[in-house]
């Protein structure tokens, strides 16, 4: 081993510090600074002549010039290996949980865990054999993690074919052991482990084709699956104002989406959110799995609090994280909150590098940067032909709520589905607040092509009805206008609009989603003639009621048949009367 | 070992720039200027040059004067000796107290551990109706009550803190009138609080940097506090005049802004104060209510916009009353459901009955006839606005909520309300019976 390369520090401006070096570096190099009986995480992020720029992943307080720094000559990376699900890491992969054990309520500047237990023994099933021909992202065996066979894989990180030279029986190992031996071609051996390390900021490709995204992923939010869906493997983005519901609708999002894993990067938001998260998921049963639903999540957590500079690492480490389940042939969803945030801390380390600002003091490069991350988004087709999927959903918290700001509109450059959430809808405590006027998505649904049309257009006339009828008055709009407008209101009020709060309405599957908008559309179409405007509002309020009480019938349940059958009876009455 | 550096060589704004080795960044200097000595803060270092914000403000400080490294951060006693001490933005007494320089603390401490935090679970009462029954305060809750100048925002605050059932009251004044520090000083007095309470007063002619160790101080001193299991309220007021002076620093510093002159870096600063609220696991809590006065009545202007995407909500204070639609309790339905089983069905209702009473407000007012529906509800609203909404009520929530009935019954018969008939028949106040709230 050669002595450690060192640096000195010749500069400190809030989280950056600027070392002085003589031996090679390298950009995005980790190097620890060497404070009293400290030692500070750090990256490099731009090296000028013999100085090297870093920020720091802790609070820079006390730190002097003319203190050493040490160089690792390492990415920042994260260890992948069983152990991650259930856990909560913040944004450099130390466990949360592990360091309130060792530090008490606070996080302790400089303290880092190991991501992983080096202890916990794992029940390792080989799937190779000896003479095998091998290369990266190949399973070599299994051991099973809660709910899944976590595949131990050759590591990513090996270029070129390889051949089996021994592998373990099955019996029990801890991260720590080899399971298998492979060779190269130069008759090299490299050991192979339960974990392996990735660096964050560059993409997972052990893959043999990226494919198009085209089926649905089902979030059970009627909103979003019957209008503006999102597929799996695809990329989406929910943003605005405060208050509008992002957190509520991520949450629900993450509770019942139909993915395999469940990665949460909390980047920059209120530490009581996730700790609502952290403390429920235990106790919620997974419907799918029965399972809590703590077993399919994974928490990243960089609370607004916390240094700056980990908040920036910390949706890469969770992207990493989804891509290594992805290679196992799963399917991941990854809900960052709030992207904005990131983007933040972005412009935080641009302004501290004294870099040339572009808009509002963004970095030239913030579209860039959110480009690369939803682009490592994608359904993809493994080397043994099975298809895993990495979905991003990412909120954005645009300034005053205002969409025309940088990072929305670098965000939905990218992205292939919007869900904006407007102020005026939660407002009016219509949930979810998205706005089915300005969102869209480019994913297909599973609702019949013409009646999801249908739907966006009554959404269409019942809006230009109620603007006009704001000029106008009610009484000077004519009576189908205004049944239009009403047909309108009656599709928001008791389809797009669901209540979180009810153990049933919270979620819906496609099956119902399919068989009621089908009912709703017949309604929809159906020409009803009313005398007047007061029995047209009295009839919608009255299906309306009834509707209601349908949403919290369990799906099939005879409560469900029951409830359908006066809805028909009630609208063969009223076609009667007509 | 404290050596003497007298080598400034630049002053700019509060800020004066020394030659010196060995200084630690956050580090806390003394400057020997021909007016006194005031402390500084490290803020940048940059080779063998060391910037300095100076407490006490620049003016007067010469090139030649001295400078002398402590070699800590910034730090505060802490402990029962404070409570009932005034005190100003570096901790030196307002009061004619001693000074304390015991079991110092450091201040600007490391964020806690998300896995370390309870769910929130427990209401602060506070006596009005509009907080306690429609926006319910929650022990560990951040909440800022946006305003305008010229409401009776500092009176709310008071009030709050003086009625609200805590341990301790911290109270960080910000930019103050010296007459608004007087009626701090004396509210609390009059109301017998002071004697659990601890104010760090900066009033708007103190020195612009001491503006900025307010929140800290009184945090730290707070979570010293919460750690020993009490449950502590801290009140800061206001934070708008908190966000314009690190505006002026960061300009001094050449910073480069992002918005209206603001540093990119105001979101991660107010939440790294606002995120001191805590319920701790096994321990006390830190309750924040702020002001932040909103220029122009401007939402989306950066000061309310990102502290109000780092709070749980606001109450929006506005024309003297806690306006019932801009405010908004995040955590309300963590508690709401265990005070009455009636308490969020008249949240509920009274709600939006009040917006339909606004609808009809409007019409009448664009001329539209009024029906016997709008009567009613211009009766109702009425009602609500005097008798629940104006800030001169001060009930428990319990004779809230009968009130809550008491008005619905005086205005619409039970069906018009959409009130669930089980409610309606446990609750509904009978004919005949005496008034509880006549006039």
């Amino acid at each position: 081993m050669t002595a450690p390369r060192k640096g000195t520090i010749t500069k400190i401006s809030g989280n950056m510090v600027t070392v002085s070096f003589d031996s090679p570096v390298m950009q995005n190099e980790v190097a620890y600074i060497l404070h009293a009986d400290e030692r500070l995480k750090s990256e490099i992020i731009r090296v000028r002549g013999n100085l090297a720029e870093m920020q720091v992943y802790e609070a820079t307080g006390g730190l002097k010039i003319g203190e050493e720094v040490e160089f690792t000559g390492e990415l920042l990376s994260v260890e992948l290996g069983p152990g991650m699900l259930g856990q909560i890491f913040d944004g450099l992969q130390n466990p949360l949980p592990e360091i309130a054990r060792q530090c008490g309520f606070f996080l302790k500047r400089g303290v880092y865990t190991k991501a992983l237990s080096d202890t916990e023994a794992w029940d390792f099933t080989p799937l190779v054999k000896p003479g095998d021909r091998v290369h990266a992202g190949d399973k070599i065996g299994f051991v099973v993690e809660k709910i899944f066979k976590h595949y131990c894989m050759v590591p990513f990180s090996l270029r070129g074919n390889f051949e089996v030279v021994s592998v373990e029986n099955a019996g029990k190992f801890t991260i720590r052991e080899a399971v298998a031996e492979i060779k190269d071609p130069n008759q090299k051996i490299h050991p192979v482990y339960l974990s392996q390390n990735w660096p964050v900021k560059i993409p997972i490709k052990e893959y043999a084709e990226k494919l198009k995204p085209d089926e649905p992923l089902v979030t059970k939010m009627r909103l979003i699956d019957s209008l503006f869906p999102v597929a799996r493997g695809g990329t989406y983005c929910i943003p605005g104002p405060f208050g509008a519901g992002k957190t509520v609708l991520q949450q629900l999002t993450s509770r019942h989406a139909d993915v395999d894993v469940v990665v949460i990067a909390a980047c920059g938001e209120r530490a009581g959110e996730v700790v609502e998260t952290l403390k429920t998921f235990p106790a919620i049963l997974d419907p799918r799995t029965n399972r809590p639903l703590s077993d399919r999540t994974v928490i990243i957590c960089n609370t607004s609090s916390m240094p700056v500079a980990a908040r920036e690492s910390s949706v890469y480490t969770a992207v990493t994280i989804a891509e290594y389940y992805r290679q196992m042939g799963l399917h991941v969803l990854l809900l960052a909150d709030s992207t904005s945030r990131w983007a933040q801390a972005m412009r935080e380390m641009s302004g501290r590098l004294e870099e040339i600002p572009g808009e509002e003091a963004f970095p030239a490069y913030l579209e860039s940067r959110i480009a690369s991350f939803y682009e490592r988004a994608g359904v993809v087709r493994l080397n043994d032909g099975s298809t895993g999927s990495v979905t991003i959903g990412g909120t954005v918290s645009p300034a005053g709520g205002n969409f025309e700001e940088p990072v929305t509109q670098a965000t939905l450059k990218v992205v292939s589905a919007f869900h904006g959430l407007s102020g005026s809808r939660s407002d009016a405590r219509r949930y979810p607040a998205i706005d089915p006027l300005i969102s869209w998505s480019k994913y297909k649904s599973f609702i019949d092509g013409k009646q999801k049309e249908r739907g966006h257009g009554i959404l269409r006339k019942g809006y230009d009805v109620s603007q006009m009828m704001k000029v106008v008055g009610e009484e000077g709009t004519s009576l189908s206008d205004y049944v239009e407008y009403l047909k309108a209101e009656f599709f928001d009020f008791v389809y797009l609009q669901q209540n979180a709060f009810d153990a049933v309405d919270e979620a819906t599957s496609k099956e119902r989603q399919i068989y009621v908008f089908d009912f709703i559309y017949h309604i929809l179409e159906s020409d009803f003639t009313f005398k007047d405007k007061d029995t047209a509002l009295l009839f919608f309020q009255q299906i309306r009621q009834i509707f209601k009480g349908w949403n919290s019938a369990p799906w099939k349940s005879e409560e469900f048949e029951k409830t359908e059958k006066e809805i028909r009876v009630f609208l063969l009455e009223r076609s009667k009367k007509g | 070992m404290q050596k003497f550096y007298t080598n400034i060589n630049q002053i700019v704004g509060d800020v004066i720039t020394v030659d010196a080795k060995n200084a630690g960044n956050g580090e806390l200097a003394q400057v020997f200027t021909g007016r006194g000595t005031s402390l500084a803060q490290v803020i940048r270092l940059d080779g063998k040059k060391v910037f300095l914000q100076v407490f006490a403000g620049s003016r007067g400080i010469s090139t030649g004067d001295k400078v002398r490294f402590l070699g800590h951060p910034m730090r505060i006693a802490s402990g029962n000796m404070l409570l009932g001490r005034i005190f100003n933005g570096s901790g030196i007494p307002l009061d004619n107290g001693p000074h304390l320089s015991e079991n110092l603390i450091d201040i600007g401490g490391p964020p806690v551990n998300p896995v370390k935090r309870i769910i929130p679970n427990k209401m602060i009462r506070t006596g009005i109706p509009m907080i306690d029954v429609f926006n319910s305060l929650v022990v560990s809750q951040k909440l800022p009550i946006f305003s305008i100048a010229g409401e009776p925002y500092n009176e709310l605050l008071a009030r709050i803190g003086t009625q609200a059932e805590v341990d301790i009251i911290i109270l960080g004044g910000m930019g103050l009138k010296y007459d608004d520090y007087l009626f701090f000083r004396d509210t609390l007095e009059e109301h017998g609080a002071l004697s659990h309470s601890i104010v760090f007063m900066h009033t708007a002619a103190d020195p612009v940097v001491e503006c900025l160790l307010v929140p800290d101080i009184s945090l730290a001193v707070a979570e010293n506090f919460a750690l020993e299991g009490k449950r502590v309220l801290v009140l800061l007021t206001d934070m708008s005049n908190f966000c314009d002076a690190l505006k002026e620093i960061a300009i001094t510093m050449q910073q480069i802004p992002s918005n209206r002159g603001y540093p990119g870096d105001l979101y991660s600063r107010l939440a790294a104060r606002y995120e001191k609220a805590v319920d701790f696991d096994t321990a006390g809590s830190i309750t924040i209510l702020a002001v932040t006065t909103m220029p122009g009545d401007d939402v989306t202007h950066p000061i309310p916009d990102n502290t109000g995407y780092i709070t749980e909500g606001q109450f929006y204070l506005k024309n003297g009353v806690i306006e019932p639609f801009g405010s908004l309790s995040r955590l309300k339905q963590l508690v709401n459901g265990k005070t009455r089983d009636d308490h969020r069905t008249i949240m509920d209702t009274m709600i939006q009955l009040f917006a339909s009473y606004r609808e009809t407000q409007e019409k009448q007012a664009m001329g539209f006839q009024m029906s016997t529906w709008d009567m009613k509800l211009l009766k109702y609203g009425k009602l609500f606005e005097d008798r629940m909404m104006s800030l001169k009520v001060n009930i428990p929530l319990e004779k809230a909520l009968d009130l809550g009935w008491e008005i619905l019954h005086d205005c619409f018969s039970p069906e018009e309300t959409g009130i669930k008939k089980s409610m309606v028949d446990k609750y509904w106040p009978k004919k005949n019976e005496t008034k509880i709230f006549s006039r």
